[in-house]
């Protein structure tokens, strides 16, 4: 009879869930309009990189360098005189300037080795790295050609074959949809559970709940399996209908085994909305303290930059959040196609966050309904 | 007054308030439909009828609170729906909303509410202090001047109402049912109080809504309305003559439509019968409950008989609920004892519940489901045999008359149907006991009667124990025996008639009254009666309020709302901290979350060639510090299973006979594979792994060709700008500053709005002089002061704890940042002139501010490499501005000459906001 009653509060969730339209539209808005236009806006690394260039050789050189910079990559490069480089640089409108030296050339012909400078805008991360490696590239091509044609060197044939493996294009839209698909999951678990018991203290109903022969742990469990379920069946649909379907991005893993994991994810991240919940005394307080826990969660779980670069502290620190491991779930059964012998050791830590928050939030919601 | 002449009579002057054809919708609701009434001045009206008849609507466009949808509304001589007239009669009026201090601020002390409204008003300080001052005397609040409005009583919060309505001397005094759920005593204060202030002013006139039909009677003319039209106008003697009735309860009935009427019968409860029995079903024994050091409730006893009903009168806040609370083991009690059929009460013990039903205070049930899937909700919940569960909802169905109802929401039903449905999923086990918290307050007196009716039959009929709570007087004299509690005890207990013959002249409320005043005068003699006399307010008249309600924009008037704004932030620290904290951890998080800087990369080697050259290519990449070796790469299936599980970033594969090949100058590739799971990640390795194997090459040629090749044909230098060393964190903590001192202070600038709305004290904004400006800007500026505070800290945070050098002037980012947080709180203003609620106000400003910051703003790529609709959100959007200059100031050295452009961008920004939000911003409700 137990588990009946959770049974039949856990449908009496759904059956609100489905009456509140706000809500329904903000789990269809989550898992698919969002993940595909996150997942289309993601640029490439280096996209319409603003470039300028200071040509004090006037060289044929100087011009094959110059127009060897075209659009995605770079801007088209802007041509400045020598005393507009660093004013333009300070005001942020350019992140690369080249300094093409008089005589380049002469000097290039005449074996002087003359240098090129490269100014590169260092507090812009994403793209002071990826850029000078392309500039310095390109400008390498260009020069070695320009020289083919006066001397032949014969470089050593030495090659290097580099493969991107899992996802050869290194496209960004296929990790940001995988990326968006977690943090809807995890956004949308914590939301629902935490408002709906909110919502229930708010309307008085939970009083009302009380004084019939319901347990809290009961009404906590029907809250984790209805709002858990519903969050599972958007995740299967986003990640077959739109993440696979409308995006084509290539899913190396089993989706069964992922799917399982994120109901043990589910598992631990309801129970962390409930947690929230009777921590926050109004919905603005659960909404203030929502965002103070979901961007480190969802910043530091090695979604959006590697967990190597992090500090060591915060490492492992985040062990203990179910976002980390989820994360790396995720990445494994999804992009490298991982099976259950890679991954065990993640289903294991979810199970023991998940259980560890379920019990946690169970004490809380106990002391919270006094 | 009772021989007040009607509205048409010749000798009266003309009328305060005249409607014509007034008509109000909410959505589908009809609250209002087509009145059309004359108000006569220098009256005490009084507006009767049951909850949402369309009292409240009515008297929020007389006030000037409510636009007007359709038909005219004239107010002292002129029309509402003209600004311009409302700005001028404000002042003239004063209005006090339905709801126990609903237009009061909690946090605030009494002194501090009526001094913002005396602000509000233009009152200088010596012209405020004086008012104040006697308004509190008079009132009887003056010993707790200092004490928060929100932990007064409901009659002291009542009072504290009146004084902020009367600060500024109205012509016009709109009370809406000021002394519902107030004790006897208060309420017979409340109305003496009325009357002092109308001999001295006569020629002010009240109008009151009311639910009491007693005070009601007492009133010069009363205008009856039921279901958004008026049903009959007149004094009290006219009503009761003109429906041939005794009392007003009658009379309204009487005046009823036909088909209301006819359900309704009299109540007749037949006595106890003696078989009933005297065995106890509730039992409370020095029953005590403290909240902190606050006692709820003090040593209550008392004993309750099976089959009887016992009713539990006092004010708000008495103890009542908390008692009840106890008694159904939603609290736990501090000390003595409760017992339910002779059982302790146990949270734990599930089979008392199943004897007990709890109907709460407020309308508890799910209003998502409909009234079938809550009754089966229920039935099943407490474990009714599955078999028996549609039999028991149809009996439930059927004795409640729910019939046609069965598939509504509760939400669309009026709240009488929705008592019945309460009480049908509060009997649907078939309980013992039925636990009622105020089961009738805000029904109509046709439907309290016939719930009444179901009481009795339950009681006589079923034996079923009912414990009830009640305002109403002739609810109270319908139980069998009743208690009247105030501040936590019981005073007295007994039947009805026993306690009216005990005290005062035979009437229950009379006896009440006297035992309250015999408590309050024992525990608190320092309080002096209220002996009003406010002669001396008429003297202080006429030069406060007037003159400043002409002016467009008065300093006094913003500071009020900083000053009230303020002090609300200082007596929330909950608020405060969260805000401040909250920005230094997510500080500390995106400095470290948002990192570029790739090192310590997994990569491992198969190396096929094992030779000296071999060796010393894996020794280059090793020795970098981006990447750490792991044990080599035994074979192919090694190489998959490791790449999968993620643990290597980097796989490099040297083909047998590569030193061979090398040293002869033939060609041989080199394998390298790249996990992609992570393309970010992905693209800088491939970029390290390319400039190391071309550092390589590079030595191999020195020492193939010797000299010649020392140098290149050319060399590139690299400078990196700004920040040489290349950390993530230099580039990162000071982007991460704008946005910071946009989400946080958007967010409460925002709330502060939506909460005076949810809350209901918009109401003040709505009808006093302050003008949409003054509000806006007098809410802000306590937030710009806060994100100010947070700027000096996250930047103190950035400098001290990340280590980023500033190398800028410091007094152009700081003017800058001022700049920038008043936009930052003006957006938040704006913002919240489309939300109604707080939590969808907290989404929706996260979602416009969160996304365009951080994705197009320049935290991670330049605004110029945007394309589209975000380079157009990058070039106006203020955070990008901000970006700049931060970024400029903070590691590029500039100054205000350099940063112009921005710092324009801002100022622009500012005024424009400011208007849009002024324009946005309603000065009445919907």
């Amino acid at each position: 009879m137990r588990t009946g009653n959770i049974v039949q509060l856990g449908i009496k969730e759904l059956r609100g869930l489905f009456r509140d339209p706000m809500m329904l539209a903000l789990i269809v808005y989550a898992f698919t309009v969002s993940i595909y236009t996150a997942s289309r806006a993601q640029p490439e690394t280096l996209n319409q990189a603003a470039l300028a260039i200071v040509d004090e050789d006037r060289s044929p050189a100087a011009t094959r360098i110059i127009t060897a910079f075209k659009p995605p990559y770079f801007t088209v490069p802007r041509l400045i005189p020598q005393a507009e480089m660093m004013t333009r640089m300070d005001a942020g409108l350019d992140t690369f300037a080249i300094n093409i030296p008089p005589n380049f050339q002469r000097d290039l012909l005449a074996q002087r080795s003359p240098a090129i400078q490269l100014n590169v805008d260092a507090t812009r991360m994403s793209q002071a790295f990826t850029g000078s490696g392309y500039i310095q590239s390109i400008v390498g091509d260009e020069v070695g050609e320009f020289l083919s044609r006066y001397r032949s060197a014969a470089p050593l044939p030495i090659d290097l074959a580099l493969r991107a493996r899992f996802n050869p294009e290194l496209n960004k839209g296929w990790f940001g949809a995988i990326n968006n698909v977690i943090s809807s999951v995890t956004m949308l678990s914590i939301i629902l559970t935490g408002a709906a018991l909110i919502r229930e203290r708010e309307h008085g109903t939970i009083e009302h709940l009380l004084v019939m022969p319901v347990t809290p742990f009961e009404v906590m469990a029907s809250k984790i399996w209805s709002m858990g379920l519903v969050v599972l069946v958007a995740a299967s649909v986003s990640l077959v209908f739109v993440v696979q379907g409308l995006l084509a991005v290539r899913i190396g893993g089993s989706v069964p085994l992922f799917l399982f994991g994120t109901a043990l994810y589910l598992f631990a991240t309801t129970s962390m909305g409930i947690f929230l919940a009777t921590s926050a005394g109004t919905m603005p307080q659960f909404g203030l303290l929502l965002m103070l826990v979901l961007m480190p969660l969802q910043m530091l779980s090695g979604a959006t930059t590697p967990r190597e670069s992090m500090p060591d502290v915060i490492q492992t620190i985040m062990l203990a959040a179910p976002n980390t491991h989820f994360v790396i779930l995720a990445q494994a059964i999804l992009f490298r196609g991982a099976g259950l012998a890679v991954v065990w050791p993640q289903l294991a830590a979810l199970l023991a966050i998940g259980g560890a928050l379920f019990f946690l939030s169970l004490r809380r919601f106990r002391q919270f309904l006094r | 007054m009772s021989d007040a002449p009607g509205p048409s009579h010749p000798s009266v002057p003309a009328p305060v308030v005249r409607l014509e054809a007034v008509r109000l919708s909410y959505g589908a609701t009809r609250a209002l439909d087509g009145i059309t009434l004359d108000i006569p001045a220098s009256r005490m009206v009084g507006l009767i009828g049951p909850d949402g008849v369309g009292k409240s609507s009515l008297l929020s466009l007389i006030a000037g609170a409510r636009a007007i949808q359709d038909g005219h509304v004239h107010v002292l001589g002129g029309d509402m729906i003209d600004a311009a007239h409302r700005r001028r009669t404000c002042p003239q009026i004063a209005y006090m909303p339905q709801g126990l201090g609903k237009n009061l601020y909690p946090t605030l002390s009494v002194f501090e509410n009526v001094d913002f409204f005396g602000r509000l008003f233009g009152h200088d300080r010596h012209e405020r202090e004086e008012r104040i001052q006697q308004l509190l005397r008079d009132t009887g609040l003056a010993p707790f001047a200092d004490r928060p409005a929100g932990k007064l009583s409901g009659g002291m919060k009542q009072k504290l109402g009146l004084c902020c309505a009367l600060i500024h001397d109205p012509d016009l005094l709109i009370l809406d049912e000021p002394t519902t759920g107030v004790d006897p005593l208060s309420r017979r204060q409340f109305w003496e109080l009325i009357e002092t202030i109308r001999k001295d002013r006569p020629g002010m006139s009240v109008i009151v809504a009311t639910a009491y039909m007693e005070e009601a009677a007492r009133f010069d003319w009363l205008v009856a309305m039921d279901n958004g039209s008026v049903l009959a106008t007149g004094t009290p003697a006219e009503l009761l003559q003109q429906t041939g009735t005794g009392n007003l309860d009658a009379a309204f009935i009487a005046l009823l439509p036909e088909e209301q009427r006819r359900e309704h019968r009299e109540v007749v409860i037949p006595p106890r019968r003696s078989d009933q029995g005297d065995d106890v079903a509730i039992e409370a024994e020095g029953l005590t409950v403290k909240f902190g050091d606050f006692t709820a409730v003090d040593h209550v006893t008392f004993r309750i008989a099976r089959g009887e009903i016992f009713g539990f009168l006092g004010s708000n806040g008495c103890g009542k609920t908390t008692t009840m609370k106890v008694l159904t083991g939603l609290l736990p009690a501090s000390e003595g004892e409760a017992r339910l059929f002779g059982r302790e009460v146990d949270p734990n013990d599930m089979d008392i519940r199943r004897r007990v039903g709890y109907m709460s205070q407020a309308f508890s049930l799910y209003s998502e489901l409909t009234v079938r899937q809550n009754l089966e909700l229920h039935a099943r919940l407490f474990r009714l045999a599955p078999d028996t569960i549609d039999g028991r909802v149809r009996d439930m169905v059927e004795r409640f008359d729910l019939a046609n109802v069965i598939d509504a929401l509760p939400d669309a039903l009026p709240l009488g149907v929705r008592q019945r449905l309460s009480l049908a999923v509060a009997m649907i086990h078939a309980p013992d006991i039925l636990i009622l918290d105020e089961p009738t307050s805000g029904v109509d007196p046709v439907a309290r009667d016939s719930f009444w009716q179901t009481l009795s039959d339950l009681s006589r009929r079923d034996n079923v124990t009912i414990f009830v709570s009640t305002h109403f007087m002739n609810e109270a004299e319908r139980c069998d025996r009743i208690s009247l509690m105030h501040a936590g005890k019981v005073m007295i207990s007994g039947t009805p008639e026993q306690i009216a013959a005990r005290r005062g002249d035979g009437s229950l409320e009379e006896a009440f009254v006297a035992y309250l005043e015999d408590a309050i005068a024992a525990t608190d003699t320092a309080k002096t009666t209220a002996t009003p006399h406010i002669a001396t307010t008429a003297t202080v008249k006429t030069h406060g309020a007037t003159h400043a309600a002409s002016r467009f924009f008065d300093p006094r008037r913003m500071f009020a709302y900083t000053r009230r704004e303020a002090l609300e932030l200082k007596r929330d620290p909950i608020r405060a901290t969260l805000a401040i904290l909250g920005s230094l951890i997510l500080m500390f998080v995106m400095g470290y979350g948002i990192n570029m800087d790739v090192e310590d990369l997994s990569f491992a080697a198969m190396d096929r060639d094992d030779t000296t050259i071999s060796r010393d290519y894996v020794l280059q990449i090793a020795g970098s510090r981006y990447f750490t070796e792991l044990a080599p790469i035994t074979d192919y299936d090694d190489l998959d299973r490791r790449m999968r599980s993620g643990e290597l970033s980097l796989a490099i594969e040297l083909p047998p006979g590569f030193g061979r090949d090398v040293a002869r100058g033939s060609n041989v590739q080199i394998g390298a594979w790249v996990d992609g799971a992570m393309p970010s990640r992905a693209e800088t390795v491939r970029s390290y792994v390319q400039a190391m194997h071309a550092t390589w090459l590079a030595q191999r040629a020195r020492q193939l060709y010797g000299n010649t090749a020392t140098t290149g044909d050319y060399q590139i230098e690299v400078r990196f700008l700004y920040n040489p060393d290349i950390r993530s964190i230099v580039a990162m903590a000071p982007a991460v500053i704008p946005i910071l001192l946009l989400i946080i202070p958007a967010i409460l600038a925002t709330l502060s709005v939506v909460r005076e709305k949810e809350l209901g004290s918009i109401i003040n904004f709505y009808v006093t002089p302050v003008t949409r400006l003054e509000f806006l800007i007098g809410k802000q500026l306590p937030y710009v002061a806060l994100a100010m505070l947070n700027f000096f800290l996250l930047t103190a945070f950035a400098v001290f704890a990340f280590g980023v050098p500033f190398t800028g002037s410091f007094v152009a980012f700081t003017s800058a940042a001022l700049l920038y947080v008043i936009v930052t709180t003006a957006m938040g203003l704006v913002i919240s002139s489309f939300m109604a609620s707080q939590i969808a106000a907290i989404f929706a400003t996260t979602l416009l501010t969160m996304i365009p910051a951080t994705q197009y703003s320049g935290l991670v790529d330049p605004v110029s490499s945007l394309q589209g609709a975000g380079a157009v959100i990058g070039r106006i959007y203020p955070t990008a501005h901000f970006v700049t200059i931060t970024r400029g100031t903070f590691s590029k050295g500039l100054d205000f000459g350099d940063l112009s452009g921005p710092f324009l961008a801002l100022i622009v920004t500012i005024p424009v906001l400011l208007a849009l939000g002024v324009a946005l911003l309603k000065k009445q409700a919907n």
